[in-house]
């Protein structure tokens, strides 16, 4: 090679002429396992950094010492999908100066091409890179040493910061194709120990369900959706990460396989009930934005229909082209439902950060068919709410919630009202979902909120959807 | 009525965990998952429940996780019948 952009990663951030105050990007396709964030930020405090924008797809329980290098002042600014854990713990307690700005993954890729975000220095983590850049987020050689599928959110980044460090554990000999990153997009490449422990890609968020209550409401969302009149050859969809919503796609199986219909294509972050489904014939193609698992990256990884999107291409509301734009049915999962149908992802009933935006309100807005799934009551926390603690999806874009004591249809949805009474499905008014859960539960004492911002919520198109205040 | 050390329930998510010992007047000490929400919900309810029961000295210690008003009552009422010796679903 003539040519090389290896780096040690001092030299690319001495390289990339990162300022302080700058804008400096991560994906999130490791989830749990992620180990770029730490390591670039401790490097980027070592060389004295300060006052820096970390603008990640998403964080969580792993990115906890980011909690030290904002009191001293590394990190002064986040934006990001969602928070977890201690971090997200002690923002909502008032940790930083600056409101954390909270995007959906479409609304992010947006923000990013039309310059509302404007990254300096991306620092990507690819599980193959060659020499030059061209990076991807599995490995074909003998030393691969982590995978994690699609590198989706990490697409935009790639194509608008201004200098792009790609971070692999596995640099393989030119040319890396298929390769997801480009090398004209990158700067330098910088190679590590490890980017990821891929065995954590699946945790967090996700989790495979055996709790009965949540196989009761997978069954009921799954009649909905066989009589929602969007269940015909060549439908498409997508489903949350929510015990229920993923249980969702076996019953929908088990239909598709007894009424002779497939699907065209399955959407979103990707598992390997998606990736089932696909290889028996039952969907069409694979768009993966995110791979939610190994089985998910493996395929995207081999299989030539299933497609690696970027998060412009997944889920922006700005572009026609996106992939939401043509789908027919979302099945999501929430924290709180109100009963205008507005929902929270992304804080919890006592007020602290827990979650993510995601692509909640991308699908549920742009989709045909919209469908949440959640139980009355978590314990002793409803789900089912007079107002949500915090508006994530406004309800105008949600037409259907599944609980376990009824199904509400939104009122702008009359004729799925009808189908689904016509099924013999119980078809409940939201408001007296809401009245049942506080004949349980009682009324809750208000929540000690302070006078500070802590977080605000951006809708998709770059407005701003609801703020958080700290909890005292 | 004498009380003796005594506990009920356990420490799983929907449950709250129940221990009753000697005390003077009634002393609830509460840590629960959803304190901000229900903390004083939930003590008047442990309060009430002892009161029924005749129980107005002892030291109570509960740990909640998101339990319902049906299950603390059950919870409260086992470790009392546990602690007092008095069994209140036979008589």
């Amino acid at each position: 090679m003539r040519n090389t952009k290896l780096a040690t990663l001092e030299d690319a951030i001495v390289k990339s002429g990162l300022k302080d105050g700058m804008t400096i990007s991560f994906h999130h396709h490791f989830r749990g396992g992620d180990k770029v964030v730490n390591l670039v930020v401790d490097k980027l405090a070592e060389m004295g950094f300060k006052n820096l924008h970390l603008a990640a797809s998403s964080l969580s329980d792993v990115h906890e010492p980011l909690i030290e290098h904002i009191r001293n002042g590394v990190i002064s600014k986040i934006s990001t999908s969602g928070l977890r854990g201690a971090l997200a713990d002690a923002i909502s307690h008032g940790l930083m100066a600056e409101p954390v700005i909270f995007r959906s993954h479409g609304g992010r890729g947006s923000a990013i091409a039309n310059g509302r975000l404007h990254i300096d220095v991306a620092f990507l983590g690819a599980s193959s890179s060659d020499e030059l850049g061209n990076a991807c987020g599995y490995s074909r050689s003998e030393n691969a040493k982590s995978i994690c599928g699609s590198l989706g959110y990490a697409l935009p980044d790639a194509r608008y910061a201004d200098h792009v460090v790609v971070i692999t554990d596995d640099l393989v000999s030119y040319p890396n194709v298929p390769r997801s990153i480009s090398a004209a997009d990158v700067e330098s490449v910088v190679v590590v120990d490890s980017v990821g422990d891929s065995s954590k890609i699946s945790a967090g968020a996700i989790r495979d369900s055996k709790n009965p209550r949540d196989i009761l409401l997978a069954k009921q969302a799954a009649k909905v959706v066989i009589n929602s009149g969007y269940f015909k050859e060549g439908f498409s969809i997508q489903t949350g990460t929510g015990g229920a919503s993923l249980a969702v796609v076996k019953y929908i199986r088990e239909s598709m396989i007894e009424k002779g219909i497939k699907a065209s294509f399955a959407l979103g972050g990707i598992t390997a009930h998606m990736v089932k489904l696909h290889e028996e014939g039952l969907i069409g193609k694979l768009i993966d934005v995110q791979s939610f698992d190994k089985v998910a990256a493996e395929s995207l990884k081999n299989d030539p229909s299933h497609q690696e999107v970027s998060s412009v291409e997944y889920a922006s509301g700005e572009h026609l082209g996106s992939a939401t734009h043509a789908l027919d049915i979302v099945i999501l999962s929430a924290l709180e439902v109100d009963v205008n149908f507005n929902v929270n992802v992304l804080v919890g009933s006592d007020g602290i950060i827990r979650g993510a935006i995601g692509g909640h309100q991308d699908t549920a807005a742009d989709s045909a068919l919209s469908i949440i799934v959640c139980p009355l009551l978590r314990g002793r926390i409803p789900c089912i709410v007079p107002k949500v603690t915090t508006l994530i999806t406004p309800g105008s874009g949600v037409d259907v919630v599944v609980t376990e004591y009824g199904i509400a249809v939104n009122p702008s949805r009359p004729e799925i009202a009808e189908r689904l009474k016509a099924a013999g499905l119980n078809i409940v008014d939201i408001q007296s979902l809401s009245d049942k859960a506080r004949s349980i539960i009682g009324t809750p004492a208000e929540l000690p909120f302070g006078d500070k911002v802590v977080g605000i919520v951006m809708n998709r198109d770059g407005s701003v959807l609801d703020r958080i205040y700290n909890i005292v | 009525m004498e009380i003796k050390n005594a506990v009920a329930g356990t420490l799983e998510s929907g449950d709250i965990m129940i221990q009753i010992g000697p005390g003077k007047g009634l002393d609830i000490n509460l840590k629960s998952s959803v304190e901000a929400q229900f903390g004083s919900q939930i003590r008047s309810l442990i309060r009430e429940t002892l009161s029924g029961l005749g129980i107005t000295d002892a030291s109570v210690n509960a740990v909640d996780k998101g339990a319902l008003d049906c299950t603390i009552r059950a919870r409260v009422t086992a470790a009392a019948v546990r602690a007092s010796g008095v069994d209140v679903w036979k008589d």
